[in-house]
């Protein structure tokens, strides 16, 4: 939106000057072409798009009679009350992936900002260090690590730690994998760079003279962060839950690798929607649905957070 | 196998091939992203409601025997064939297709080969929209599973095969696929290899306790939690019907009704850990599924790296299917890739081709040449089925339209979504 006003807006007065009529009317138009490759963009892949999968939601048909428009709405209706457990599920899995990245990613995030001194590079680099490597080699190294045979759930079996997720319903039996946790321990594994470096980003432009000005003011180091420090972090905050939150509720590649039959995501349906069932306006309704829900969600959390900036 | 060798957690290299064939391999992280994209922004676009009765998807092209396009076959002397990741021969050193080498030898034809379906339903989205358009995808060759190869053929997307440019391929293919009910007389396409669908366990994971049967998978506690089914509805629900007694090749709605019943309890209770698709291997390989359903091609593969892992053919029979040779609509050099289906019909490269990958060969009298490469292969049954075994074989009929729609509906409630 910025962008758009900054263009509109006439180009600042030259306060004399007839003559420098010629280079000003050139310039009157520099930001629109500056613009058009961006623009272009937009309209191809983001607008076109979205055009498209619109259209494809309130048509009706086969593949071997086509497709029509006929406005079929009731597509929304039919494709939620079908799968709102499935959209339910998303939504909490990624807010507990988006809590437990946020718990883990910010005591690292402070960590790299403030104490890491000169191991601040080399702790940066291991945090991105993950995405050399393919999403999916990522997610399936999990399967060894969880295995049933494996180390994980041996020590987590003799310490009982299973009988309590058991009894919590996160997991089944004596195993990890294929139960909820693995899926919401692997989403939090996946997204958990997205969510340390906004993090990091906000803690790193935070004045360190703040902290000793609340020192000096006599606050206890948890008194400061809670008055100081975590606020001026907020920005940070906001950004990386979205930045986590929002993929988390769309994947499916966790859920297909880590989870079983009823772990199943939002995601997951719509790829089976589209690809093996056919149903195209049922799968481009429930993107729609689910960018709706998202979009209604991050609104909400953006007011109530009570930050403008995002990092 | 002998590819990019980047292996984290030691998965082994036929793991490595079978998470690349998987369904969601190569796309993931693609499709991660335009789901991403999708879910980005607002419903602003709705604004241009104009704009969207102007969409729509167009009807299949409803012309029997396909569209050829002008043969440059005369001219241009290639052949575009996409096929599976880890189909075909390789030559270690030189990394080259040995058959496909000595078939440019013979017949000056270059085949420019492309290792580019990795999912059956993947693929289709991908070159639906060309052949509904009436466009050459850019292909003259493709190799698809038996289901959608009966879709294209039903679609109109495929052209009609020239039998006298494929003497030896109807001389030599075996008898046990002369007929599939969604193309009788081969008239469309040739199948690449056959796939068998068996049991497979984990000796170590199974700890003495046997599994002769689906029923010993779906029924037996002792195997809570640690049985794998396919994702790919025909495998699955034919395995299943073969033990409910019922015969895949001529079934009603009911009878698939009760198969998905009998399914749903077995997940309902927790005794299926997981539907997958190629990434069973290593699931299996690591005693995570102590038995499930399981491609033989991939277990005879399997076998080689895990000692543990084993197979068994229930009584009640198992299910057989092939990926098929396809010439696309309008594809540039049909003349070309018939002789090239008719050149891996003979038993030379057929051999070389069945000795390499381990898949079931669809070329009859084979055994002799495939016995002088390599003994054990010959006389291994999952490569080449002898009669007994083709006895039990069973395939899975085709299915209308309608019917497709609202089983794969079912099967995917079964699955999970």
């Amino acid at each position: 939106m910025t962008t758009l006003t900054e263009a509109e807006a006439p180009p600042p007065l030259a306060p004399t000057a007839p003559e420098q009529k010629p280079p000003r009317k050139r310039g009157r138009f520099t930001p629109y072409w500056l613009l058009l490759p961006g623009i272009l963009w937009l309209i191809v892949f983001f607008a076109l798009p979205m055009i498209y999968q619109a259209s494809t939601s309130v048509q009706q048909g086969s593949l071997e009679q086509g497709y029509k428009v006929t406005w079929h709405f009731a597509t929304y209706w039919d494709a939620f009350s079908e799968y709102w457990p499935q959209f339910l599920r998303s939504v909490f899995y990624a807010a507990g992936a988006t809590v437990l990245c946020l718990l883990l990613g910010y005591p690292l995030a402070y960590l790299i900002a403030f104490r890491a001194g000169r191991w601040r590079n080399l702790i940066m680099v291991l945090v991105i260090a993950p995405f050399f490597t393919s999403f999916l080699i990522r997610t399936l190294a999990w399967k060894t690590i969880l295995a049933d045979n494996g180390p994980v759930v041996h020590v987590l079996n003799s310490l009982h730690v299973l009988d309590v997720t058991n009894w919590l319903g996160w997991t089944a039996g004596d195993r990890v994998l294929a139960t909820p946790l693995a899926v919401v321990c692997g989403l939090t594994y996946n997204f958990l760079p997205f969510m340390i470096l906004p993090l990091y980003t906000s803690l790193e432009r935070i004045d360190g003279r703040l902290h000793e000005a609340a020192g000096d003011l006599y606050a206890r180091p948890w008194t400061t962060f809670r008055k100081v420090t975590f606020p001026l972090s907020m920005p940070g905050v906001v950004s990386g839950t979205l930045l986590t939150f929002i993929p988390a509720a769309g994947d499916y590649v966790n859920s297909e690798l880590l989870g079983s039959t009823d772990t199943r995501m939002i995601g997951n349906v719509i790829q089976t929607q589209f690809l093996r069932i056919l149903d195209y306006p049922t799968a481009a309704a429930l993107s729609f649905i689910l960018m709706a829900a998202i979009l209604a969600m991050v609104t909400i959390y953006i007011r109530r957070s009570g930050t403008e900036d995002l990092v | 196998m002998r590819m990019e060798q980047y292996e984290p957690d030691r998965l082994t290299p036929v793991e490595v091939a079978a998470i690349r064939r998987s369904l969601r391999s190569g796309r993931a992280a693609m499709t991660r992203r335009s789901l991403l994209r999708a879910s980005a922004g607002g419903a602003l676009a709705v604004g241009g409601l104009g704009a969207l009765s102007a969409c729509g998807i167009p009807a299949a092209t409803k012309t029997q025997g396909g569209v050829s396009a002008d043969d440059h076959s005369a001219k241009e002397r290639v052949v575009n064939f996409s096929n599976w990741p880890e189909y075909i021969d390789v030559d270690d050193k030189t990394k080259r297709h040995p058959t496909l080498d000595a078939f440019a030898r013979r017949t000056g034809i270059q085949v420019k080969y492309t290792e580019d379906i990795n999912d059956n339903d993947e693929f289709f989205g991908k070159i639906q929209p060309q052949l509904a358009a009436g466009q050459d995808t850019g292909r003259d060759l493709v190799v698809l599973t038996d289901w959608l190869a009966a879709r294209m053929i039903r679609l109109g997307y495929v052209q009609k095969l020239d039998p006298s440019n494929l003497p030896h391929a109807f001389a030599n293919l075996s008898d046990q696929f002369r007929a599939p009910d969604w193309d009788p007389g081969r008239a469309y396409s040739y199948p690449w290899q056959g796939i068998s669908t068996v049991i497979a366990y984990n000796k170590k994971a199974l700890d003495g306790i046997e599994v002769k049967s689906v029923s010993d998978l779906l029924d037996n506690p002792k195997l809570k939690g640690r049985v794998g089914f396919l994702t790919e509805m025909r495998d699955s629900i034919g395995m299943t019907m073969l033990d409910m007694g019922k015969d895949p090749a001529k079934f009603t709605d009911d009878d698939f009704d009760a198969v998905i019943a009998r399914l749903q309890k077995a997940v309902d209770k927790g005794q299926i850990r997981r539907f997958t698709g190629n990434d069973y291997t290593s699931d299996l390989s690591k005693g995570d599924f102590a038995a499930c359903i399981a491609w033989a091609g991939d277990i005879v593969q399997l076998q080689a790296d895990s000692p543990d892992v084993g197979y068994v053919i229930p009584d009640s029979g198992y299910m057989t299917s092939t990926d098929n040779m396809l010439i696309p609509n309008r594809a540039r050099h049909k003349t070309n890739a018939e002789r090239l289906i008719d050149f891996f019909y003979e038993p030379e490269p057929a051999a070389e081709l069945a000795a390499y990958i381990n898949y079931v060969s669809p070329v009859a009298g084979v055994k002799p040449y495939l016995a002088k490469i390599d003994k054990s292969a010959a006389d291994n049954p999952l490569i080449l089925p002898d009669k007994a075994m083709q006895a039990r074989s069973h395939a899975f009929r085709s299915l209308t339209q309608k019917e497709e729609t609202a089983y794969q509906q079912k099967f995917s409630k079964l699955t999970g979504a």
